[in-house]
């Protein structure tokens, strides 16, 4: 590194923080709301100080009734506004289902072409944190599912940092979900870290023998197990969908082409899941390009268990993913 | 366009004669499609294509001999795409018609875009054709093993499996055409025979003589025996056979059969060939099956891939073999494809046998019946069923340290039945 810094150290938390920090400069229309947002700084502290800064118009506590102020949000956004709406967790969403699926979602349709929600739904998303089966779930996959929104899945610093700006200047609905084990994850930023695209996936790493097919905190697991394996001579792609919806196949297509193998990594439940819909697009796209069965390693299909050992069984983890690799790849002996 | 020419059907065949074609000019064919009967020294044998086409033209007529390498039909490959799709476009047509009449439009609506989606998809639809049409059971190839071996014009079953599921996977098949193309395999060992007899006997003699002469002059044989404990194995198989009805039994000889090819799998140098003074051990294990005919004579045809089926498998292919080679009906590539003979003389009593190798093979492999016989173990005498397993080596391609390897292979296979 130079003599002049040109980076900053700080965590997943405050690349939201500052993300959010400046589109509230940048554009006056902007305003956060949600449960907890204000006084108290955020139920995963992203928004502390954000209150002092910007004062109780911009930064809005809001009672405890999900609909009501992800509809009010609807509002403001198809009022003008640019609201960034944070919901505690995805499970809370579920209350305000109707208002996203119904309204955010249909509205620029049922008005003929007139009307775009352009409004910002935060969430924090996914277990490995012990909260239990009501509060861990990746409902993503879900989201996904729904057109006439985008899903986000920020895993890195850079993401959390520049997703949400583009996301804002979306004229359409985008749901962000971000993943709680990720909020104290360290790294270093660029001092002049901005917005970045929300429509490409990415390859983290670069690999001939299988590709790993992945998204959120999962991407983390991924590129340890490759990192791993690379000790074995077994060299795997990872790909960071970053965007679950609209979902940029072409990226993992082109890749199955080089290594034949796709093994796909998600936190979510695997029937009807998000795995299941890149699988389909894998038999689709890359049917002649593969040299063994699409392979899913999925969270396990049971309400998430409270203690630590039984929900690390039910999560993805680096083990499952090698093991899973090696017996694909080894196996062609 | 492929000149289809006449097959070599063994290594002692020059000339066939056609008996019927299968397909007249215009006619789709896939690859493994018969399209014609030869009459052999070794009886009718029902040709298969090795191409995916339409038939062009036929250059002989019923009645026509000629000799190996003849041209005898037109294969045109080009524009074969084209038209399965258009095939598919009109079935899926066909489908959404169907619909109309008794959905609501909206649902024709659907019905039409998945006929669209159908045809920008032509490649999926046709492998799904394919599949439907095909009904045979398929060997497992992975999608990108299968079009590399397309490339390359490589006969899968040549080619042995070691991917999940023992699939042929993509390195299996750049192995198998680095060792060669099979098809330049079997013109290398042609050889020249005797005069023709017109009299099917004859013909069927001249041909054993021409290979078991040419064995006897050529290749040095040595010969292994063992004496192989069968009771468990026999206990095994009578408690299995007790669960099943009496048509689907297990005879002993497929036990010995699924040995045979589970100790090649470890000995592979004994799975193959001796060409052009050179050893070439194949991968694929296809077990030639020597079934005598009532009226005199011999024909061993192959079992494709014995290590990979099940018993069950094997039993209803050894059944279907011995049925079709006394009625006519075996297919050119059970003629040609065998990596290694098994020949089974227990049913006539005989206790072990000493055979030739059928050329170029470097192996033959028999069995004599299973006997009572005391048997020492452990310092005690028992009674048991014995059977005797000889080999027949090419001393050429192998020595006897490796055709021991082979029988100790197969005794222990023997003595756990249960996970043949």
């Amino acid at each position: 590194m130079n003599s002049i810094k040109n980076t900053v150290k700080m965590t997943y938390r405050e690349a939201v923080r500052e993300a959010i920090r400046e589109a509230m400069r940048k554009d006056e229309r902007v305003f956060l709301m949600g449960e907890d947002v204000g006084r108290y700084g955020g139920c995963f502290a992203v928004s502390k100080g954000l209150l002092e800064e910007f004062g109780p118009e911009r930064i809005r506590d809001t009672p405890l009734s999900e609909s009501a102020f992800v509809g009010a949000g609807i509002g403001a956004a198809l009022g003008g506004m640019r609201p960034i709406v944070e919901i505690m967790t995805v499970n809370f969403s579920l209350l305000a289902a109707d208002q996203i699926l119904n309204n955010a979602a249909t509205y620029l349709h049922m008005s003929g072409g007139l009307f775009n929600v352009p409004i910002v739904i935060r969430m924090s998303t996914g277990g490995g944190k012990q909260l239990a089966a009501q509060h861990s779930h990746s409902l993503e996959g879900w989201y996904a599912h729904i057109p006439g929104i985008k899903v986000l899945t920020p895993a890195t610093l850079e993401d959390a940092r520049g997703m949400l700006w583009t996301a804002l200047e979306d004229p359409d609905p985008v749901l962000i979900f971000e993943n709680n084990t990720l909020y104290n994850m360290e790294g270093e930023l660029p001092v002049d870290a901005g917005a970045l695209d929300i429509d490409h996936a990415l390859i983290r790493r670069t690999g001939t023998h299988v590709t790993l097919i992945t998204y959120g905190a999962s991407l983390f697991k991924s590129l340890e197990a490759a990192e791993q394996l690379s000790k074995e001579e077994i060299q795997a792609e990872v790909i960071d969908l970053r965007t679950l919806r609209p979902l940029d196949h072409d990226t993992f297509l082109k890749s199955i082409s080089k290594t034949h193998r796709a093994v796909i990594v998600d936190e979510g439940w695997r029937s009807g899941g998000i795995s299941a819909e890149i699988s389909a697009r894998i038999m689709e796209g890359a049917f002649y390009d593969l040299d063994a069965p699409v392979e899913r390693i999925c969270g396990a299909e049971v309400p998430m268990p409270y203690p630590r050992h039984l929900e690390e069984k039910a999560l993805p983890q680096v083990e499952t993913i090698i093991s899973t690799v090696r017996r694909m790849v080894k196996s062609n002996g | 366009m492929v000149e289809f020419r006449m097959p070599s059907l063994g290594t002692d065949m020059k000339k066939g004669t056609l008996v019927e074609w299968k397909v007249k000019p215009g006619d789709h064919v896939k690859r493994g499609d018969i399209i014609a009967e030869v009459e052999t020294e070794k009886g009718v044998i029902e040709i298969e294509v090795f191409v995916d086409g339409i038939i062009e033209k036929l250059l002989i007529q019923p009645g026509d001999e000629v000799l190996v390498g003849t041209p005898i039909a037109l294969i045109r490959t080009e524009g074969q795409q084209e038209t399965e799709i258009k095939a598919a476009a009109a079935e899926q047509d066909e489908g959404a018609q169907v619909k109309e009449g008794t959905e609501s439009p909206l649902q024709y609506k659907a019905c039409s875009i998945a006929a669209h989606r159908a045809k920008e998809q032509p490649e999926q639809t046709r492998e799904k054709l394919r599949a439907e049409a095909g009904g045979e059971k398929r060997i497992k190839v992975s999608p990108a093993a299968r079009k590399r071996a397309e490339e390359l014009g490589l006969d899968l079953t040549t080619v042995r499996g070691t991917g999940p599921d023992g699939a042929i996977s993509l390195a299996d098949v750049e192995k198998a055409a680095i060792a060669g193309k099979p098809a330049e395999r079997k013109a290398a060992w042609q050889i020249p025979t005797g005069p023709e007899g017109a009299d099917f006997q004859l013909g069927m003699r001249r041909a054993i003589a021409a290979a078991m002469g040419r064995s006897n002059r050529e290749i040095p044989h040595y010969y292994l025996e063992t004496r192989i404990d069968l009771s468990r194995a026999v206990r095994w198989l009578t408690e299995e056979n007790k669960k099943r009805s009496v048509k689907d039994r297990i005879l002993p000889v497929v036990l010995l059969l699924k040995a045979t090819a589970l100790a090649l799998t470890e000995v592979p140098a004994l799975n193959g060939y001796w060409i052009e003074d050179r050893h070439q051990p194949v991968e694929a294990i296809h077990v030639g099956f020597a079934i005598a005919l009532r009226q005199g004579g011999l024909i061993a045809p192959a079992i494709h891939h014995a290590d990979l089926k099940s018993l069950d498998e094997l039993m209803v292919d050894m059944k279907d073999l011995i049925t079709r080679t006394r009625s006519g009906g075996l297919r050119s590539s059970e003629m040609t494809d065998a990596t290694v003979t098994l020949t089974n003389l227990g049913d006539l009593g005989v206790e072990s046998a000493f055979g030739l190798i059928y050329p170029p093979q470097v192996a033959l492999v028999s069995f004599g019946r299973i006997t009572d016989q005391p048997w020492v173990e452990n310092g005690m005498i028992g009674i048991r069923p014995v059977v005797s397993a000889t080999l027949a080596g090419d001393h050429r391609a192998t020595d006897g340290r490796t055709g021991s390897q082979f029988l100790n292979a197969l005794h222990r296979y023997l003595q756990e039945a249960e996970r043949l």
